[in-house]
């Protein structure tokens, strides 16, 4: 059993006493009896207490809404579970609280499954819920229900988590990509590519001069202030996850039939980010982001919403990138700092350190 | 950056391409050996810079483009076996073999890995006793000396589990077969700046001699390329035909004599085929015998496998820079970066990937026009 040599890692974390029996999850945590029922009562229950959950019922029994809910749901199967700026679990949260922000809703309730492989440290687990906890608590947003599987050991990768949100549609807010229109200025809340640089930093063994960080943030608060100050001017917002800033923009180009052009050098991007980029042969606008958030909005709003992004803590590094023009529908341009223009195509897949 | 920021400085690169408009007064066919230059030139735009007279010729120069087809199923059949742990570098997993990619021998179960050095898959062989471990070594004389000290590793430590799928490709036979191949328009070379910093340059000037043509060595930032552009036009306009080094920060003439020492040591010069031009003499390197142990055709016994290329594909022409990939009627249309029929569209080297990704499916003019509408206003 290689139980106990992963505990110190995280030794921050007090063991209830009941779980300390099984310091690892075995398929009984799973199983619907004892227990399952420890996990929910000494780990889950305390860490996202909150009304809805402590029913402790098959459902959560939540107030019916006034208005237009958002719902999402998203997985969050990250390797490592744990990186610098943040876990799997900050992840599972902020990702589905930056999912109902953009679409212009203000997150309220969040469900989570967790998929756990036999023999995963319970103090890893714990660690994990901690972080969810914390991030749940300064979104803010509530977890409501949840559920719990044990896979047999080798058919999963530790933790998998999935997670749904609800979320409360502001009232005259109508974002979508299909409403980006031509002369819409197109602005970023920070530096992109930090994320995926800093997860294949970890995964890849890689060592650079400064650690990079992942972006990893709630960013329903940013964008609740933009919207408090602009509303209807902004068209439409994405947080640019995976396949990054270039696969965003070229989703809102295609959905609404305007063609997109950004100026190269006016992309925020980390000193640590573009050199690792350099040095392993990808493009940063390629790269994920999970804390970062696209804004189209009329150009006469521009300069109030950098403003407000430059003013929050999580948009000090905004810059406005480019525009949308009624010329080249569903392409996205790039203007090179030498000048010339070039097409940012949709990524197929991954992107691959090259040879040399 | 140091050493990027500076070599990407665009007041200065407008500056160079002004002198080279004004130093050009023929057509002259430049052509950029390596395929990181390629990349660099459609990505930055800097054959948009450069006067319609002066026309860059894409060379062969991609390591993923012309690794024969052959030895692509080699690798996936060596890969698809039980107890093997195929590692590559990332580029090669999604290049097409006959039926199929690394990817899908993954996806079907295969053990296949990205690595970033052929050190670490020596690690993996030391990890995993009961696994056969092979690296995929391909390219050009820039990725050798790391094959090279991998299989020397792995003898000094007895290793009988690592081995090496071989094919590496040298540059100046390459640019030989090109000059003497009939109906060559090519009239200058920009030598491959990695390259020259592994093997230096000391092997060019017998080939500028022969040929009657410029080589300049050159990097591949926005400036070393205008540079190295300058510098080949300059010698073109005179009637000269030197090798010049326009990459003095990294390339000396005599290259780094450790790394060719070891290269010495572990490989000798073999005739290789290259994808979609075929055989050229004396054109690669293979294990010597000393080191043929870790050859992993010996070990594995692959035979039987013939490969064919699809009819559609033309990228043998657009390797030897006959044609551009627009010209090829396959390009866009049955061969994209999703379904690549062959290699020049799969790699991001690739010449045919180049142009699809950077938009040269839309026309010069739709290009400029984007420009123009994004930013007169």
């Amino acid at each position: 059993m290689e139980t106990s040599n992963a505990m110190p890692e995280f030794s921050h974390w007090s063991c209830p006493l009941p779980l300390a029996d099984y310091p690892t999850i075995v398929m009984g945590h799973g199983g619907g009896g004892k227990l399952g029922a420890e996990l929910v009562e000494h780990l889950f229950l305390p860490a996202f207490r909150n009304p809805a959950l402590e029913n402790l019922g098959d459902a959560a029994l939540l107030e019916l809404i006034a208005g237009r809910i958002a719902l999402t749901t998203d997985s969050f199967v990250v390797q490592p579970l744990f990186f610098p700026g943040g876990s799997i679990g900050e992840l599972a949260v902020n990702g589905t609280v930056n999912d109902l922000a953009v679409s212009g809703a203000e997150p309220r309730f969040l469900t989570a499954g967790f998929i756990l492989e036999e023999g995963f440290p319970l103090a890893q687990l714990a660690a994990i819920v901690d972080a969810m906890a914390g991030a749940a608590a300064l979104a803010p947003i509530q977890i409501v229900t949840g559920d719990t599987k044990v896979v047999e050991r080798g058919h999963g990768d530790g933790c998998y988590i999935n997670t749904a949100g609800v979320g409360v549609v502001r009232p005259g807010i109508s974002v979508g990509p299909q409403h980006a229109m031509a002369g819409d200025a197109v602005l970023v809340s920070g530096t992109i590519g930090d994320h995926g640089m800093a997860i294949m930093s970890v995964r890849e063994g890689l060592e650079f001069e400064s650690p990079i960080r992942s972006d990893c943030a709630a960013l329903n608060g940013l964008i609740a202030q933009v919207l408090d100050a602009v509303g209807p001017a902004v068209h439409a917002m994405r947080d640019p996850t995976r396949g990054g800033l270039a696969s965003t923009l070229n989703e809102i180009a295609r959905a609404s039939h305007a063609g997109i052009v950004i100026d190269e050098s006016a992309l925020p991007v980390r000193l640590e980010v573009q050199s690792a980029c350099e040095l392993l042969g990808l493009d940063p606008v390629y790269v994920a982001n999970e804390g970062k958030a696209v804004f189209f909005v009329a150009p006469e709003a521009a300069d109030c919403v950098l403003e407000i992004l430059r003013a929050h803590p999580l948009g000090g590094e905004a810059a406005r990138i480019g525009h949308v023009t009624a010329d080249h529908p569903g392409i996205l341009v790039a203007r090179t700092s030498l000048g010339a223009n070039r097409v940012i195509a949709p990524q197929i897949g991954e992107q691959l350190p090259r040879i040399c | 950056m140091k050493y990027l920021t500076e070599f990407r400085d665009s007041a200065i690169a407008q500056r160079m391409a002004r002198e080279i408009h004004q130093i050009a007064t023929r057509p002259w066919k430049i052509m950029e050996v390596c395929g990181g230059q390629t990349h660099s030139i459609i990505k930055n735009g800097i054959d948009q810079m450069l006067p319609a007279s002066v026309e860059m010729v894409h060379g062969p120069g991609c390591p993923v483009c012309v690794t024969p087809l052959e030895l692509i199923d080699k690798a996936l059949a060596i890969a698809a076996q039980p107890d093997v742990i195929f590692c590559s570098f990332g580029d090669m997993l999604r290049v097409p073999g006959t039926d199929s990619d690394l990817f899908q021998v993954k996806g079907r179960g295969g053990d296949v890995r990205v690595v970033y050095s052929p050190l670490d898959a020596v690690d993996l062989a030391v990890k995993n006793p009961a696994k056969q471990v092979v690296f995929f070594g391909v390219g050009f004389e820039t990725t050798a000396p790391a094959n090279a000290m991998s299989v020397h590793l792995a003898k000094r430590r007895g290793l009988k589990n690592f081995s090496l799928l071989v094919s590496h490709v040298l540059v100046p036979p390459a640019i030989a077969a090109i000059l003497e191949s009939p109906g060559n328009e090519v009239q200058a070379f920009l030598a491959a700046g990695h390259v020259c910093s592994v093997m230096g340059y000391w092997e060019y000037p017998p080939l500028a001699e022969k040929f009657g043509v410029p080589i300049v060595v050159t990097g591949f930032e926005p400036l070393d390329l205008l540079d190295g552009i300058r510098r080949a036009v300059l010698q073109l306009e005179r009637g000269q035909a030197r090798v010049e080094n326009a990459y003095e920060r990294i390339v000396t003439y005599a290259g780094n004599f450790e790394a060719q020492q070891l290269l010495a040591r572990v490989f000798e010069v073999t005739d290789r085929a290259w994808r979609g031009i075929g055989v050229i003499p004396q054109s690669g390197w293979r294990l010597n015998a000393a080191y043929r142990e870790f050859d992993a055709e010996e070990r594995f016994h692959i035979d039987g496998i013939r490969a064919a290329e699809s009819p559609l594909c033309h990228s043998g022409d657009v390797l030897r820079g006959a044609i551009k990939p627009a010209q090829c009627p396959a390009f866009g249309r049955e061969c994209t970066p999703r379904h690549p029929l062959g290699a020049t569209m799969v790699s991001n080297e690739g010449t045919c990937a180049a142009y699809y990704n950077y938009g040269r499916f839309l026309s010069a003019d739709e290009l400029a026009g984007a420009g123009r509408a994004a930013f007169s206003s």
